[in-house]
C-alpha cells in the first residue's frame, strides 16, 4: 500500500483529460500499436489469463478463463459487450471512467476485442449516465477519425466498430445474460446458462461481456505485463488450490455517512477500515459506523468489529458478506436504524426483480411487504425467522432461480438479521408492544402502506 | 445490410402518423449497427419517448411496420421498461430523486417527500401543468453526491429542499 501508484485513476485530475490529446499525451493507445505490432491475440489473451485479472463488476470471475470459453476457429462475427450497466447501489466508479478517461476504457476494448477476434463491441450504457455517454461518443468519434477504430485499425488486419447502446432503467441489465436479452430488444430476463454467451451469446453468436473497469484493466496488462499486476493485490491462500488469488488494482467507492465521499484507487486487499479512514476521511460528525456495505448493497452487511476485513475476492465473504462486489462501500452511522436498511434494500430488489423466476419475484415483495409491516410497528418477532427463511431459499446459491439477482436480494436480509437481531428484536418489541409475540399469520398493509399505527411512523431523513 | 425492414407500411388507424418522416430516418439509421431489426427496439423508444414524450399505441404499431417485426414483441420490451410513459406525455423536466441506499441515508427520501407534498402527485405522476414528472429513482450512480438529483439530463449534487426549490425555480 505504502508504494501504491494508482493505474486506473492515474490521469484523470489532467486538465480535459477526456480528450484524444491529452490521453496520447500520457502514452494513450501506444499500447494498441504495440500489441497489434507486436502480439497475436492468443498472446493478449494468455498475458491476461497469467495476470490473474478477474472481473469487476461483482462476480469476480478470471477475465482470461472467460475468454478462453470462446470457440476456437469460430467463422464469426464474435461479439464483445462492453457492460457499463452499473446499476448497483453504491457503485459508480465506471462512471469516474468514462466520464473522465473515456479513450483509456476504450483502449482496453479495443485490446480485448482484439484478443477476442471480435469484430463489434457494444457499449451497454445505462440511461441515467448522461454525462458519461457525450464523453463516451465523442471518445468514439475521436478514435474512429484517428484510426484506432474502424477498417484495419493502425493499418492492421483488425478492424472493430463499437457503438453506444443505452439502456432504460434496469438493474437487471447488468446481469450479462439480461444484457444480451436487452440489446436484442426483448425483455432482459437472463438465460439460463449453459450455452454460457462465449459458446452462444448476443445474437446466437460467440460473446464475451467485460465491466468498464475490467476492460480499463487489460490496457495496464498489456502495457506492462502479468508479472507486474501479480506484483499488486494478494496472492492466493496456499492452503485453497481453487482461489486465483486477488491481484491488481481496484477501484473503491466510498459513500454514506463519511466526510469525503469518492472513487478511489487501492489494491485489492486493503482494510475496509483503511478505506473509510483514509480516503473516505472517516465516519461523518464524529460518529462511529454502525454497519458497512463492503460491496454494493448486494453484498450485505459488515458490523463495526468487523471492518478490519481485507477488501479482496475472499475477505468480504469469510464476514457472511455475498462478496466483494464492485468495491461500492457504504457507511452507516451508528444512529442510523438497520430496519430502515432493510426496509431500503428489501424495496430495491423487489423493484428490480425482472420477474421471471416465481422465487425471486415471491420472495423480494413479500419480504418487502413483511419489513414494511414491521417498519409500521406491526412486526412479529417470528417475521425475523420468515424473512430468513426467504432469503436462504431464493438465489444460485440455494438453486431456484436463474440469476445472481435474488442471492443479492437475499444477503443484505441474511446478513441484516444474523448482525444485528438483538437491535431488529428490540425495534420490533418497543414499536408493536402488544403484538410482538405472536406467531399466527397477521393481515399485510393495505396497499403496502402505513394506514393504522405506521401513520406516525415517518422516514429517518 | 438490413433488408429485412423493407415492408410496405400500412396506413395507421388514425389516419395521421405520429412518428414523422425525421423520426422514422433517424431509427432507420440504427439498422446498420445490428444485425436484427429487433435490436433497433431500445434505440427507437428511446428516440420516440425522446421527441414525442411518451410511447403511445399508436407509435408502437408504427415501429413495429417500420422495423417489420410484429407490435406485441415491441409492446412486450417496451412494457418490461419501466422508464418509457406508455399512458401520456412526460413533463418537460423529468425530476428523478434517488432514494437508493446511499441517497437515502443522506436524505433522499426526505427530498422526494418534500417534492410529492410539494407538487400533490406520487411518483410516476406529472403536474397538472406538464412541467415537471417526479421519479423515484434507483441508484442513480452519484452516489458521492448524495443526495443526488437527476433533471433531465443535469445530476444534481448534495441537493436540500431549499437548493432544490431554487434548482427548480431557475428552470426555464
Amino acid at each position: 500500500m505504502e508504494n501504491f501508484e494508482p493505474v486506473l485513476l492515474a490521469n484523470i485530475h489532467r486538465p480535459d483529460s477526456h480528450t484524444l490529446a491529452a490521453y496520447e499525451a500520457t502514452g494513450g493507445y501506444q499500447t494498441l500499436r504495440r500489441a497489434l505490432r507486436e502480439l497475436s491475440p492468443a498472446q493478449v489473451v494468455d498475458e491476461v489469463r497469467r495476470s490473474g485479472l478477474r472481473g469487476r463488476g461483482g462476480a469476480g470471475f478470471p477475465t482470461g478463463l472467460k475468454w478462453s470459453f470462446l470457440p476456437a476457429d469460430h467463422p464469426g462475427p464474435i461479439y464483445l459487450c462492453v457492460n457499463a450497466d452499473e446499476s448497483e447501489p453504491g457503485t459508480f466508479c465506471n462512471r469516474v471512467l468514462m466520464e473522465l478517461d473515456p479513450h483509456q476504457v476504450l483502449e482496453g476494448t479495443i485490446l480485448s476485442a482484439y484478443a477476442t477476434r471480435a469484430t463489434t463491441a457494444y457499449i451497454y450504457l445505462r440511461y441515467e449516465y448522461p454525462l458519461a455517454l457525450r464523453r463516451l461518443q465523442a471518445a468514439i468519434d475521436e478514435a474512429y477519425a484517428a484510426g484506432y477504430l474502424g477498417k484495419n485499425i493502425l493499418g492492421s488486419n483488425f478492424s472493430l466498430d463499437v457503438y453506444i447502446h443505452r439502456g432504460a432503467g434496469a438493474y437487471i441489465c447488468g446481469e450479462e445474460t439480461g444484457l444480451i436479452e436487452s440489446i436484442e430488444g426483448k425483455r432482459a430476463w437472463p438465460r439460463s446458462k449453459p450455452p454460457f454467451p462465449a459458446v452462444e451469446g448476443l445474437f446466437r453468436k460467440p460473446t464475451v461481456v467485460n465491466n468498464v473497469e475490467t476492460l480499463a484493466c487489460v490496457k495496464h496488462i498489456v502495457e506492462r505485463g502479468a508479472d507486474w499486476f501479480r506484483t499488486i493485490g494478494v496472492p492466493p491462500a496456499p492452503d485453497d488450490p481453487r482461489d486465483p488469488g486477488s491481484f491488481g488494482p481496484k477501484l473503491f467507492c466510498i459513500s454514506g455517512h463519511v466526510n469525503r465521499p469518492g472513487c478511489y484507487e487501492a489494491p485489492l486487499g486493503i482494510s475496509c477500515r483503511e478505506l473509510i479512514e483514509k480516503f473516505g476521511g472517516g465516519v461523518w460528525k464524529g460518529r462511529r459506523a454502525k454497519a458497512v456495505v463492503p460491496g454494493g448493497l448486494s453484498t450485505g452487511l459488515l458490523s463495526a468489529d468487523e471492518l478490519d476485513v481485507p477488501m479482496d475476492f475472499v475477505g468480504p465473504v469469510q464476514k457472511g458478506c455475498l462478496g466483494l462486489g464492485t468495491g461500492g462501500v457504504i457507511v452507516m452511522d451508528e444512529t442510523y436504524p438497520i430496519i430502515e436498511f432493510l426496509h431500503n434494500s428489501c424495496r430495491f430488489f423487489a423493484h428490480e426483480s425482472c420477474g421471471q423466476c416465481t422465487p425471486c419475484r415471491e420472495g423480494t415483495s413479500w419480504a418487502l411487504q413483511i419489513v414494511r409491516r414491521i417498519k409500521a410497528g406491526r412486526g412479529r418477532l417470528v417475521d425475523l425467522d420468515l424473512l430468513l427463511e426467504i432469503a436462504d431459499n431464493i438465489g444460485i446459491i440455494p438453486g431456484t432461480t436463474i440469476c445472481g439477482l435474488a442471492d443479492g436480494a437475499a444477503w443484505p436480509m441474511k446478513t441484516a438479521i444474523r448482525k444485528f437481531r438483538e437491535e431488529l428484536e428490540d425495534y420490533i418489541k418497543r414499536t408493536n408492544p402488544t403484538g410482538y409475540k405472536i406467531r399466527r399469520p397477521v393481515p399485510a398493509l393495505d396497499n403496502g402502506t402505513c394506514s393504522q399505527k405506521g401513520s406516525s411512523v415517518s422516514f429517518q431523513a | 445490410m438490413n433488408d429485412k425492414q423493407t415492408v410496405t407500411e400500412a396506413p395507421c388507424e388514425t389516419g395521421r402518423q405520429v412518428l414523422n418522416d425525421d423520426l422514422r430516418e433517424r431509427i432507420r439509421a440504427y439498422l446498420p449497427r445490428y444485425p436484427s431489426p429487433r435490436a433497433v427496439v431500445l434505440p427507437a423508444l428511446h428516440l420516440i419517448q425522446q421527441e414525442l414524450g411518451w410511447v403511445s399505441p399508436q407509435a408502437v404499431r408504427e415501429l413495429a411496420t417500420l422495423l417489420g417485426i410484429p407490435a406485441p414483441e415491441i409492446q412486450d420490451t417496451l412494457s418490461f421498461y419501466g422508464f418509457f410513459k406508455q399512458q401520456k406525455p412526460l413533463g418537460k423536466y423529468r425530476v428523478w430523486v434517488c432514494r437508493s441506499l446511499s441517497c437515502a441515508i443522506c436524505g433522499g427520501e426526505d427530498l422526494l417527500g418534500y417534492l410529492q407534498e410539494k407538487w400533490r402527485i406520487e411518483p410516476g405522476d406529472t403536474t397538472a401543468d406538464g412541467r415537471f414528472t417526479l421519479e423515484a429513482a434507483e441508484c442513480l450512480g452519484a452516489c458521492e453526491m448524495a443526495p443526488a438529483v437527476l433533471i433531465n439530463e443535469s445530476i444534481h449534487a448534495r441537493v436540500t429542499r431549499e437548493k432544490l426549490d431554487e434548482i427548480l425555480d431557475q428552470l426555464p
